[in-house]
């Protein structure tokens, strides 16, 4: 191992230095391979995994408007690194890399769109799961391979599903929750009636005391006027009753009043607890409100302004024996929808259940296939030979494993022809790669932070492994803070296995 | 002090002015709107326009989409953008914020009121008001029958009361005086804006007197053309023009006397700055008049980015915002209808 890897370095740099692991980059090779297109797509796949191909972009000309650097997609170990790259799937289309084709003429720019479709159903499901308070479990570790039109289509279902059994749910909600705000309105402006009755006959008794007291000559005459109530003479007063939004109740009533010139009575009482409205689905806090108003055109404009500031309105009848009636009714028909919706709500469940079981690896699939088809729109089609050609870098270690990932493709693709694995030789400077395993790898990315490595260049990395932790610690200036640190981490440190199952993978 | 902004103007402005220059790099660059011009359908548009700072507002939309859902997502953004720095706000920005949402509160009003006339359902005449131009009561408007009512029933509450002195009338509402409603109003709006602006001195004045004049000028224009051969008299005419800006008073006088466009020309030539704007349109031609008005704001909006330390940049970024959301609708609509070859007659790119 290690004098295959001198004689590398050897030719590569003229044998001035030793090899070392982390010191300096790998030896990297410019190379080119040659797939057909029958196993282009399962070529990319392996090597994807593999992790230790970058692509090259295959045209030199770029076009003017389409790019601003001169990119490479670094495409490494697809079940990992493509969780953390939310925008490079964006910005790697509006890369110029086939001169001659936008970015939405290229070969496979409909297979992007297609993938980013079904993102956007995966989205959908995510969000209905979040809200329905049902977690998908991370990282299921499946290995089978899911056909990807079967997956397009099954998506295309349950979306179809999800969103009709949400429009339905939606409506029995709306009903269940007007129904319980006419629920609300009874009671509360049946207790207006009733004190109000209550108080005009504590009125009607006070009067006929008085009269029963006075018994001189001139008060019967006033009285006759205030007892007689002629029913000819008597307005009728029309009502309106319902439920308005609490913060908007002074607007409404200023409102009210400016538009019947003062002639109106509004009486208001609030509720209680908040109700959702039917509408928005969301809890406001209500008044129920009875308007009173006489004449035909007050009715419209009353009507109107309950209309433009949301009051749900709801009939109402004077008569005690017709409340009773209609609350009971009322009681009834609420208790049907609340079993009706609960039997929706299960149902809706469901779905989302065995769409959390299977989420994690779907997610997982689309954004495989939308990284594939990325790089495979940088390759270019060497159109009469039928086949891809693509340029990458790749370190010299790995060649054997490379050959063998397109070996693999090649076979399980049963195409006819094998792909070729061909070694340039170019006086570009290659980019760096250091092999880092998961302890050096913390250390390497905050180097990388401040700048990575040039080529062949020392790398900083390996004294930040002592410097770090030193100057982290004189930091703090204190034992017992570092030790809290030291448990904490210890903590972390022996429950790895345990913890990365459990979170997600964005975190640590 | 004029001069000395640099001392003080950070301690309550600093952080806003930082978000809004930091929006304004946002905007959209001639090498998005060419991306965009070479679109062949609306997903085009929206893969195009989800690698721009629009992204998150448009990747949840499904597939068929049209460009009214387009245009509303982007609308959205600005409206939130506005919000957020309404709600950091302190005096006097928040002041000069709000001052920015009253001509959309005004173009609402004009909406609901004439709606209303033309018997339209007042929620479906609420979707289609500007966001930014809400208040409470606005549903109300319906209600309204005369100039009057709708002042003492809905406004008088609102920011716009003190505009409606000049013009409440007992008329009946009907489409003319509804227009003249609104150019009242706005007149009324632009002056009492220029007046605050120059309470608030320094660069602020300045700049924001140079681009309200412009505005005011601009709608002077667009009145005295729009009413050429209807029944508006001389003197309403010339009731509706602002009382500053470059054409004031002389050019309004001139303009007063108009009938047909080449007299709008030979007045306004008189005036070096519109006079360039006029040569770029050919004798007896009137629809790249709005284009050419439309690019000579950008370039003074973008002038006023310059300098700093004022509060005319939030004014500049959210017309250029508005300019930009106007040039998207365009697209999409060429787009969607196939036109693509007069996509460039209404495009105005902004670097």
């Amino acid at each position: 191992m290690g004098d295959y890897r001198g004689l590398n370095v050897r030719r590569d740099r003229g044998g001035c230095c030793p090899p070392t692991d982390l010191m300096r980059s790998e030896a990297m090779q410019l190379v080119r391979i040659i797939v057909p297109v029958e196993s282009a797509h399962l070529t990319l796949s392996y090597l994807g995994d593999l992790g230790l191909f970058q692509f090259k972009d295959v045209c030199r000309i770029f076009n003017a408007f389409l790019v601003q650097f001169p990119v490479v997609l670094w495409f490494p170990s697809v079940r990992c690194r493509i969780m953390n790259d939310p925008i490079s799937d964006c910005l790697s289309d509006s890369v110029g890399l086939n001169a001659d084709k936008s970015p939405f003429q290229r070969t496979y720019a409909n297979q992007i769109k297609r993938c980013g479709e079904m993102a956007r159903k995966l989205r959908l499901f995510k969000e209905q799961m979040a809200k329905a308070g049902i977690s998908h479990s991370e990282m299921v570790m499946t290995q089978t391979r899911i056909d990807f039109d079967e997956m397009e289509i099954k998506l295309g279902e349950l979306e179809a599903e999800l969103i009709e059994v949400n429009s339905n749910n939606e409506k029995l909600q709306r009903s269940y929750n007007e129904l319980l705000e006419y629920m609300l309105v009874l009671k509360k402006a049946g207790e207006f009636f009733y004190s109000a009755q209550s108080s005009a006959t504590a009125q009607q008794r006070e009067i006929e005391a008085r009269q029963i007291g006075d018994g001189s000559l001139d008060s019967p005459l006033l009285l006759e006027q205030e007892m007689l109530t002629d029913p000819s003479k008597q307005v009728k007063l029309g009502f309106v009753s319902g439920l308005v939004p609490k913060e908007k109740a002074m607007a409404f009533e200023r409102i009210l009043f400016r538009a019947t010139r003062g002639n109106m009575y509004l009486r208001q009482a609030a509720v209680d607890d908040p109700v959702i409205d039917p509408i928005s689905g969301e809890k406001i806090a209500k008044n129920v409100f009875v308007v009173f108003y006489s004449g035909e055109r007050a009715k419209t404009k009353i009507l109107k302004i309950c209309e433009a500031f949301g009051a749900n309105r709801y009939p109402f009848t004077d008569d005690i024996g017709k409340q009773m009636q209609m609350i009971s009714e009322v009681s009834g028909k609420i208790t049907e929808l609340k079993t009706t919706i609960d039997l929706g709500m299960l149902h809706r469940d469901n779905i989302l259940k065995n769409i959390s079981h299977q989420f994690e690896q779907w997610n997982n699939l689309v954004r495989t296939e939308k990284a594939i088809y990325h790089t495979l729109n940088m390759l270019s089609l060497d159109v009469t030979k039928k086949c891809l050609v693509a340029e990458g870098w790749s370190p010299v270690f790995a060649t054997s494993q490379i050959q063998d990932a397109l070996q693999r493709a090649t076979y399980d693709s049963n195409s006819q022809v094998g792909s070729i694995f061909q070694v340039l030789h170019t006086k570009e400077s290659p980019p760096t790669y250091f092999q880092t395993n998961k302890f050096t790898s913390a250390f390497q990315e905050i180097v990388d932070a401040y700048g990575i490595a040039k080529y062949q260049e020392a790398n900083p990395g390996v004294y930040t492994i002592i410097t770090f932790p030193f100057l982290f610690a004189v930091m703090f200036g204190d034992w017992g803070h570092g030790m809290c640190l030291l448990l904490a981490t210890l903590l972390l440190i022996f429950r790895e296995k345990k913890l990365s199952s459990q979170v997600s993978s964005h975190l640590f | 002090m004029y001069g000395f902004e640099a001392l003080t103007f950070n301690i309550h402005g600093g952080y806003l002015e930082a978000i809004v220059r930091g929006h304004r790099s946002g905007l959209l660059t001639a090498a998005d709107y060419n991306n965009l011009c070479q679109c062949e359908t609306l997903d085009d548009v929206k893969m195009h326009l989800s690698a721009t700072e629009y992204g998150p507002y448009l990747q949840n939309e499904p597939s068929p989409l049209h460009t009214t859902t387009i245009v509303e997502k982007c609308t959205l953004k600005l409206v939130d953008e506005y919000k957020h720095m309404l709600c950091q706000a302190t005096e006097p920005l928040s002041t000069f914020l709000e001052y920015i949402t009253y001509g959309y509160m005004i173009d609402n009003v004009v909406l609901i009121v004439t709606g209303t006339l033309h018997e339209r359902d007042v929620q479906e005449l609420l979707e289609k008001c500007h966001p930014l131009g809400m208040f409470d009561s606005i549903a109300t408007l319906a209600v309204a029958q005369n100039m009057r009512e709708l002042y003492r029933l809905v406004l008088v509450d609102t920011p716009l009361a003190p505009y409606f002195s000049e013009c409440i009338t007992s008329e009946d509402l009907d489409d003319m005086n509804i227009e003249i409603m609104r150019n009242t109003l706005y007149k009324a709006y632009l002056e009492d804006f220029y007046n605050f602006c120059q309470k608030l001195g320094g660069a602020t004045a300045e700049i924001m007197s140079d681009l309200l004049a412009f505005e005011a000028d601009r709608r002077a224009v667009n009145i005295t053309i729009n009413s050429i051969g209807t029944e508006l008299t001389r003197d309403d005419r010339r009731k509706l023009y602002s009382n500053f800006g470059l054409l004031y008073p002389y050019g309004h006088e001139e303009l007063a006397l108009c009938e047909d466009i080449d007299q709008v020309r030979g007045a306004m030539e008189k005036y070096p700055p519109y006079q360039s704007i006029f040569a770029k349109i050919s004798y007896g031609e009137s629809q790249m008049l709005d284009k050419a008005f439309y690019e000579e704001e950008v370039k003074r909006l973008c002038l006023a980015f310059e300098q700093q330390f004022h509060y005319a940049v939030f004014f500049a970024y959210m017309r250029l915002r508005e300019q930009e959301i106007r040039n998207l609708m365009w697209i999409s609509e060429c787009v969607a209808q196939n036109q693509k070859s007069r996509i460039h007659d209404s495009v105005v790119f902004i670097f």
